[in-house]
């Protein structure tokens, strides 16, 4: 694949920032949309905008398949059994909440157990306090080696018969690092634990099979996926899904309304409550196209050479300091330039038209394990080179001289 | 966008030689805030009496704008009425905005630039908004 050619298709990578070309290297946070998303969109709010099954009218239909159709592409995309099994969300954090709010207030109860990591992002956390406050749950932590990853004989450890939830991120948001999903769904298998895993930062730059991994759930965001921002997506095994309860209620999502009581929806609707987010659904499948066109091994592939390079060239800068693990990692790279605080470091680089990330991350715990307040992170997609890497280097050394001036 | 405008040379010298940087042992009001979007920090006591600052000194982890707004505000308040305090947070929230503001104690002008770099106007506000809230406090108690 060529990173420079498939550029082009991201209107907004054409633009100069500051008297810069853009160099945008914020991904993890959100990526950018290619033409073929936007036109997606656009073209369905022009020809085909109408509420779903509900209209008999022909532009009823037509959303109506445009909508199923994108629950269709998704099951494909990460290898789900049935459609059934595909839950629109607004997001990640949406799904997670579901799983927490539905399955495991149900599931938990006093002195059970709720297994997640230290490097979990916060909506892969606060979740599962709430559930552990409202059921008396307890929660416990895998620890994590020096590098930031996991070792299979503390999974062992720390799942325990009665650990009823394993709540854990596929990919690092700031470590970088790969998490053993398969491993540790076999361990809480084991236990008559179900796994949820937060797929965030891996569905869009690693091939994703969930009957492989074998998990019970799976969240993941379309914005950061090529996809627009207010869609995602809820991965769960049918056996699990039918008996939980929905979370949000009104149109949509039933069956027979009584003035007293009233009944839900097959799945997956039963948990769609109200109009879905139609337009980002559609947008999310011509972004899943997008990416199956290059491939997802070729995307992986790409990103891992190009981590590897922005490792070593960043190792160079007297001072810097790297975190993660420095191999088996994806395409980001948390850093922080001696005393120079992430907020400036950005600043300095957004002058040069560079746009990183700044601050925790919605990981405030981990930010405390790496006994830091705030970091600095530049992330990479499928438009993204070495020369972006460059950039970055260029960029962090007139940092350190403006600083060195400045403070030295 | 010029960096200069916003790292002055003065604020440069307030992030290296902070000013009040320390915590009082004497009965203070102590106000804890943080930014939650990069989780810098401030700790700021101050001693109020007969409704002035007498004394104010912080303590926390942040940026070179935050750490100098901090050091430059409570250097500027002190021996101020709360009255005059609350009308210099006032101010210095004119400031942000891209106001044309004067202040007595000149070198908060200096921070005038990061109005034009909208995402660290919070780094900026942090030690006023602590400084808002302990007197809002005091003036409850009292």
């Amino acid at each position: 694949m060529n990173a420079r050619e498939l550029r082009e298709q991201f209107p907004i990578l054409q633009q100069q920032v500051n008297g810069h070309p853009l160099v945008y290297l914020d991904n993890a946070a959100t990526s950018q949309k290619p033409r073929a998303v936007l036109d997606a969109v656009s073209r369905y709010y022009e020809f085909s905008n109408s509420n779903v099954h509900r209209g008999v009218h022909t532009l009823g239909s037509r959303a109506t398949d445009a909508y199923e159709g994108a629950r269709e592409r998704v099951a494909r995309f990460i290898g789900a059994g049935s459609t059934q099994e595909i839950i629109f969300t607004r997001g990640t954090t949406t799904a997670l909440n579901l799983v927490a709010a539905s399955y495991a207030r149900e599931a938990c109860g006093e002195g059970d157990e709720i297994v997640l990591t230290p490097m979990e992002h916060h909506s892969n956390l606060i979740p599962w306090q709430q559930v552990a406050k409202a059921t008396g749950a307890v929660l416990r932590y895998i620890p994590l080696q020096s590098d930031g990853t996991i070792r299979i004989e503390d999974v062992e450890a720390t799942i325990t018969d009665r650990t009823k939830v394993v709540s854990v991120m596929y990919v690092s948001n700031v470590l970088g690092v790969i998490n053993p999903i398969k491993e540790i769904t076999e361990i809480a298998h084991r236990h008559g634990a179900v796994m949820v895993v937060d797929g965030a930062q891996s569905t869009p730059h690693l091939k994703v099979d969930v009957r492989e991994l074998d998990c019970d759930f799976y969240a993941f965001s379309g914005h950061k996926m090529c996809g627009p921002t207010g869609i995602g997506v809820l991965y769960g095994k049918k056996h699990l899904l039918e008996r939980m309860e929905p979370v949000e209620f009104g149109g949509e999502m039933i069956d027979h309304v009584d003035l007293y009581d009233s009944t839900w929806k097959e799945l997956p609707w039963k948990f769609e409550g109200g109009t879905p987010i139609i337009a980002g659904a559609v947008g999310l499948a011509a972004a899943i196209d997008f990416l199956e066109e290059i491939g997802m091994d070729a995307i992986d592939q790409h990103e891992k050479t190009l981590a590897a390079y922005a490792f070593d060239r960043l190792s160079t800068i007297e001072g810097i300091s790297l975190y993660g693990p420095t191999s088996g990692r994806v395409g980001l790279i948390t850093f922080n330039l001696g005393d120079v605080h992430p907020h400036d470091v950005a600043t300095v680089l957004d002058a040069e038209g560079i746009a990183v990330r700044a601050g925790h991350h919605c990981c405030q715990p981990l930010m405390r394990w790496l006994e830091v307040t705030a970091t600095a992170r530049a992330s990479f997609y499928l438009y993204n080179d070495e020369a972006d890497v460059d950039a970055l280097v260029d960029g962090l050394l007139k940092t350190k001289e403006f600083f060195g001036h400045a403070i030295g | 966008m010029q960096l200069d405008d916003l790292y002055r040379r003065v604020i440069m010298d307030h992030y290296k030689n902070p000013r009040n940087r320390g915590s009082m042992e004497e009965d203070a009001v102590t106000v804890n805030l943080n930014n939650p979007t990069c989780g810098d920090r401030i700790s700021l006591q101050m001693q109020l009496q007969d409704g002035i600052v007498k004394q104010a000194k912080f303590t926390g982890e942040g940026c070179s704008i935050s750490l100098s707004s901090a050091s430059m505000m409570t250097d500027a308040v002190k021996g101020k009425t709360y009255e005059e305090a609350l009308e210099m947070a006032e101010r210095f929230s004119s400031l942000m905005q891209g106001e044309p503001v004067e202040f007595d104690y000149e070198e908060l002008e200096a921070l005038s630039g990061v109005s034009k770099f909208p995402a660290r106007i919070k780094c900026a506000t942090l030690a006023w908004n602590a400084l808002r809230k302990g007197i809002e406090h005091d003036g409850q108690n009292g």
